[in-house]
């Protein structure tokens, strides 16, 4: 009847394990609770789990983000603290939880912090930024929301009721096959992965129809703003290389749950595809995660430095480029596997290829910094700690596509240092400069600037001192999954890269006050105009929050930042004629599919065959109500959104509007050569 | 504007988004069978303790399945031309040869998998009975996914006539059906002939 | 009040920050622990080729990555609002700049690309190495978790220790019994992977006597950490007195004693086998690839996948 579920799956055999479970079961409640008591319970169903509103669904996704943010850092630094003490020594982890540890950070790093985090800021701004009043699929957007929620979910059970993986983030083969794996940890991760890899692929999708059909009139593609670019560029990415991940976690499911020999050891299974496969969708993901923050820091450093972007061609082809080589250097994940010298030198150079287009980025930020007016907002901070930070990583990544060289410091905790050095500056700053700067667009008032500066301190001498020392134990000749060891040369190391993780941890206590402060202190700092920042693009021409509508008209665009041509001509903040507006219904289904998947995947989990069959087939009926529904959307009468317009400009008065007299309109000054210089 | 014609206006534009959309899935589709293929080609050889393809393979079983395939490609396309002209009952009867047709595939190649299993090269055999069963089986479940939305789309002409949201989903609908149909070339080409050579 | 609370703790915590950087850079200094870093202070000719590769390639990107930093901090600092230094707001493009960041790198990468063309088939670990003296052959099988080291030319066998001749180029033939390892000995060079039913190579050569920490770098399971052992390259003299002692154990390596050493056991101690059984090595590798599939060469099967 339940597989197999027994009581022993129950966290009784060891403290740490308890404390976990303790943890989770116990947030859990206290989050029911408060919302039980705060009578909240039909408002969140019907305002937002059922939203297919992209405002609100992205809101949810950075919700998400930050709660497995924190998740995924107590395993961090349970991790630095082992291995601050495991000199000789057991620590305070038997090798058994210590893995589950790492593998379970990685997993939730990568596919339930970076994903949802750059997922649901792609779905605050985009379509806004495109002049667009919703995504091309509403609806589907909701399922990718459930879909990446219940991935998370997934993980999150795992420390309740039976364990976690204990075969690394990248679950290699043989050890995660049936053989060397028995329990349920591998079979929680693959169907954690499969299930919030079918929300990131529809995402994909998603976002490439609605940033190639429902861009507003004028706006064509050389006029995108950068994060529209890159997230074009990603939502590719994705379309073409989720596929990879879904096939080599579905072969490996097949391996472990059905006997099937693609990886195993003998009885003809081959383990080096798996990781040729699982690198042509994992190399792709870096760039997944990491451009869209290349997008963000575009934004933010021109709006910043109260200039122009420089080279917006150029950030443009260099982004293409990027996206288009990120797909051919797969193999230097594995220049160890004994490939020949012409292999591994072929793709040792295509992936320093890639650091030219990068390198371009940096200095194209750089010079939009130049003769500036820059100011110091937290945004622009984790941006200029990002450029500083990430040229090193970048560095250490070229040292890595050196094959001969990489056969020194491969697996070891150099690597580790490299991947975080390039996630961290490269991918989180970015996210957290967007939640800065974005954060009024989605809430109405902005976030208290003294602590987003304390949280960006915190975060970047953490990350230093966090991570300088694993490149040295690099050297040393320290591997990376260590539970003890045995050389008294890299304790005082690990010591220190155990206080940086105690520095991030302030970080995140910071972002946490700063959340805190700012919505006590939200009445004073109200952004009534719905441009705090002086922005340059469209998504600062709507209301802070937007209406449900975004635009009332939909804008004509005849440049680069539109926006801040309208406001230089005084177009900006002008009553229109109003028209009926189609908005879509919300929906059940997207959370019902979700919770679906999430019992399908434990149950495949667990083996409980009959619960597999109806959340499948219930699955498929609520896909076919939803395919046989044509009566999915509304119509938003003209008057309503005359008032609603009518009440929003009645607000604005002359003293909220930023002086715009610095600046010409761009048809005065394009191309003209900067005073002085060349 | 009445609500009827903005909605209608509405529908035009986001039913030209799902098709593009759609095309974008079947994309994603393709690289599915892509790396099912590239897994085939790696592991094609690898029989380990199980028989090989050699004495498993029967080409005139694979043609009858390829026949019955391609023939429903085309009644399909003729389910297609019915409902450009506006022929309900036609395009219904159509596409209940195509569901025909690709019930009668189905059963084909259930027949030669139990055979295969039958022979001691079921799927947990080697690396190459589970290369084979996975891509094939992977095309013959959208295949079985195909005939579900054949069901479907048949009831949906049947009580809501060729509106244009029913018109868009036939007309995904036959992409995929014929998408199934190239992709089973590629299994025709990859697998079966080098399979018994 | 919250917030005066969090920020009187924050200005306490900002005042521990810099002890704690200072701290840091103090351990960094002090290098004492470094002089003994195996990748920094290579023991052979293999890994110091790829250390100097690592270096010059490190110096090279300095090019472009100290004036990155550098200008960024200047450009920040130098255009903050309040300096009132120049603004051209509307200044968006520059060829000549642009020629520089595309150019610059680009033949950054031209260089570093040649060298790596060159020194990846002069550092193939596959390649056998020139010495007017003869190679000396192991044969090494990775186990939970623990490494097997067989030595056909002395028909003997050892558990987490290797010895071999200081003066003679030393070349393993690895392949693994369990999951999948990386054999390494970081102060003579870099590793590979061993994986069953395959046969990987990895040429190493010693600049004289010493002893040298070896490892599995593979994540494996549970008795990863300790899966370590102990590389002695030694004279002429100390081999024959090591060898003496091994082929004196009396031990024999037969399926027996194979299949008890093949159970999964942690920090297995050094153990000597004055012989073992003929082709054990082969054996082995045969095991996951039976008669029928075609065997296994890790460097062909990756090359095909990956052209």
């Amino acid at each position: 009847m339940l597989g197999r579920l027994t009581i022993d799956a129950l966290p009784f055999y060891s403290w740490v394990a308890m404390g976990g479970a303790g943890v989770t079961v116990g947030g859990g409640i206290v989050v029911f609770l408060l919302i039980t008591y705060l009578r909240a319970w039909k408002v969140l169903w019907t305002d937002w789990l059922t939203s297919v509103d992209h405002k609100k669904i992205g809101i949810m996704y950075v919700v998400l983000a930050l709660v497995m943010l924190v998740r995924g850092f107590v395993d961090a630094i349970m991790m630095r603290a082992q291995q601050a003490v495991s000199l000789n020594s057991e620590g305070y982890l038997p090798p058994e939880h210590f893995e589950q540890i790492f593998s379970s950070h990685g997993t939730i790093m990568i596919f339930f912090v970076a994903m949802p985090f750059l997922t649901g800021l792609i779905n605050i701004i985009v379509p806004q930024q495109i002049g667009a009043r919703d995504v091309a699929f509403p609806f589907l957007n909701s399922v990718s929301l459930w879909m990446t929620a219940a991935g998370a979910g997934l993980v999150l059970v795992s420390l309740v009721v039976g364990k976690f993986s204990q075969a690394g983030w990248t679950g290699y083969p043989p050890y995660s096959g049936i053989e060397y794996s028995p329990g349920v940890g591998v079979d929680y991760w693959l169907w954690a992965l499969i299930v919030s890899g079918v929300g990131s692929t529809l995402s994909g999708i998603n976002f490439i129809v609605t940033i190639v059909k429902n861009r507003c009139p004028g706006m064509t593609f050389m006029r995108m703003p950068m994060f529209t670019w890159t997230t074009l560029c990603i939502s590719i990415l994705i379309a073409f290389a989720f596929p990879a991940l879904t096939v080599v976690a579905a072969q490996l499911t097949l391996d472990r749950t059905l006997g099937f020999h693609f990886f195993t050891n003998g009885d003809g299974g081959n383990m080096m595809m798996y990781a040729n496969l699982l690198w042509i969708w994992g190399h792709p993901e870096v760039y997944i995660l990491i451009l869209p923050a290349f997008g963000i820091f575009s934004e933010v450093v021109a709006t910043f430095s109260r200039k122009r972007l420089f080279g917006y061609t150029s950030l443009v082809y260099a982004t293409a480029c990027i996206a288009i080589l990120s797909f051919t250097v797969w193999l230097h994940h594995f220049f160890t596997m004994g490939s020949s010298a012409n292999v591994n030198a072929v793709f040792g150079i295509a992936t320093m290829i890639i650091a030219v287009p990068t390198g371009v980025k940096i200095f194209d930020w750089l010079f939009t910094m130049y003769k500036g007016r820059i100011e110091f907002h937290p945004s622009m901070v984790f941006t200029i700690g990002f450029m500083v930070t990430f040229v090193i990583g970048g560095v250490t990544g070229v040292l890595l596509a050196l094959p001969p060289a990489d056969y020194l410091m491969h697996n070891s905790t150099f690597l580790v240092a490299h991947f975080h050095n390039m996630l961290i500056p490269g991918a989180l700053f970015g996210y957290f400069a967007g939640l800065n700067y974005w954060f009024p667009k989605a809430f109405g008032f902005k976030l208290d600037a003294k602590w987003g500066i304390r949280s960006f301190w915190f975060w970047i001498i953490g990350f230093y001192l966090a991570f300088m020392p694993l490149y040295v134990l690099g050297f040393m000749g320290m591997s990376r999954r260590m539970e003890h060891y045995a050389d008294p040369n890299w304790q005082p190391y690990l010591i220190v890269a155990a206080l940086g993780a105690v520095c991030v941890l302030i970080g995140i206590a910071c972002i946490a006050i700063q959340l805190w402060v700012s919505a006590r202190q939200w009445g004073s700092s109200r952004d009534i105009t719905g441009d705090p920042w002086n922005g340059r693009t469209l998504e600062w021409a709507t209301s802070s929050p937007p209406a449900p509508y975004n635009f009332a008209v939909l804008p004509v665009v005849n440049g680069l930042d539109a926006f801040h041509e309208m406001k230089i001509l005084g177009e900006a903040y002008q009553p229109q004629q109003y028209e009926d507006i189609v908005m879509p219904k919300n929906t059940w289904i997207g959370p019902v599919l979700g919770g679906l998947a999430f019992v399908l995947g434990f149950a495949f989990v667990w083996y409980i065959w009959w619960l597999v069959a109806l959340s499948f087939v219930l699955s498929l009926i609520c896909v076919g109500i939803r395919a046989s529904d044509d009566n999915s959307e509304y119509v938003l009468p003209a008057a309503e959104v005359a008032k609603i317009e009518r009440e929003r400009l009645a607000q604005i008065t002359p003293a909220d509007l930023h002086d715009m007299r610095d600046f010409a309109p761009r048809g005065a000054a394009s191309g003209a050569p900067l005073p002085g210089t060349v | 504007m009445s609500d009827a014609t903005i909605l209608e206006e509405e529908e035009k534009v986001s039913l030209e988004a799902r098709e593009f959309g759609f095309w974008i899935y079947l994309m994603t589709d393709a690289i599915i069978f892509a790396l099912l293929f590239a897994t085939y080609v790696v592991l094609s050889r690898n029989f380990a303790s199980g028989p090989s393809s050699k004495e498993l393979f029967d080409l005139g079983h694979t043609a009858g399945e390829t026949a019955l395939l391609l023939i429903s490609s085309l009644t399909f396309g003729f389910a297609s031309i019915a409902q450009r002209a506006g022929h309900k009952m036609r395009e219904v009867q159509w596409l209940i040869v195509t569901l025909l047709l690709g019930l009668g595939f189905l059963a084909m190649e259930l027949i030669e998998f139990q055979g295969m299993i039958a022979a001691g090269a079921g799927p947990e055999v080697s690396g190459f009975s589970s290369a084979f069963f996975t891509l094939v089986g992977t095309h013959g479940l959208h295949v079985a996914f195909g005939c579900l939305g054949i069901i479907v789309m048949i009831g949906q002409i049947l009580v809501k006539g060729l509106t244009q949201p029913v018109r868009s989903r036939v007309f995904r609908l036959g992409l995929f059906w014929h998408f199934l149909d190239i992709v089973w070339i590629g299994i025709f080409s990859v697998v079966y002939l080098p399979g018994v050579m | 009040m919250f917030d005066v609370i969090a920020g009187s703790c924050f200005r306490r915590i900002a005042k521990a920050a810099p002890v704690s950087l200072l701290l840091f850079t103090g351990i960094a200094l002090s290098g004492c622990a470094l002089s003994d870093a195996p990748v920094l202070h290579p023991k052979g000719p293999i890994a110091l080729a790829e250390r100097d590769l690592l270096f010059t390639a490190f110096w090279l990107m300095m090019i472009v990555a100290i004036p990155a930093i550098l200008l960024t901090l200047l450009f920040a600092w130098r255009y903050r609002r309040d300096n009132g230094a120049d603004h051209a707001p509307d200044w968006d493009g520059s060829n000549a700049i642009e020629a520089v960041v595309w150019l610059v790198p680009a033949a950054i990468v031209i260089v570093i690309g040649t060298l790596v063309w060159e020194s990846t088939h002069r550092l193939d670990p596959y390649k056998a190495l020139a010495s007017d003296k003869p190679e000396f052959k192991v044969q090494a099988v990775a186990l939970d978790w623990k490494w097997l080291f067989l030595y056909p030319e002395l028909g003997t066998a050892s558990v987490n220790e290797l010895a071999f001749p200081a003066d003679r180029p030393l070349s393993i033939e690895i392949t693994s019994d369990t999951v999948m390892n990386s054999l390494m000995i970081p102060a003579l060079g870099g590793q590979i992977y061993a994986m069953a039913g395959m046969r990987s190579e990895l040429n190493l050569i010693a600049d004289g006597p010493g002893v040298f920490m070896g490892r599995n770098t593979m994540y494996s399971g549970d008795g990863f950490s300790d899966q370590h052992f102990k590389a002695h390259a030694l004279n002429e003299a100390d081999f024959k007195a090591w060898q003496d002692k091994v082929s004196g154990s009396g031990t024999a390596l037969d399926a027996a004693a194979y299949a008890e050493l093949h159970k999964k056991s942690v920090a297995n101690p050094v153990t000597h086998y004055g012989s073992f059984e003929p082709d054990l090595f082969m054996t082995i590798l045969k095991k996951y690839a039976p008669a029928g599939t075609p065997q296994h060469q890790a460097a062909e099967d990756t090359g095909e996948g990956a052209s």
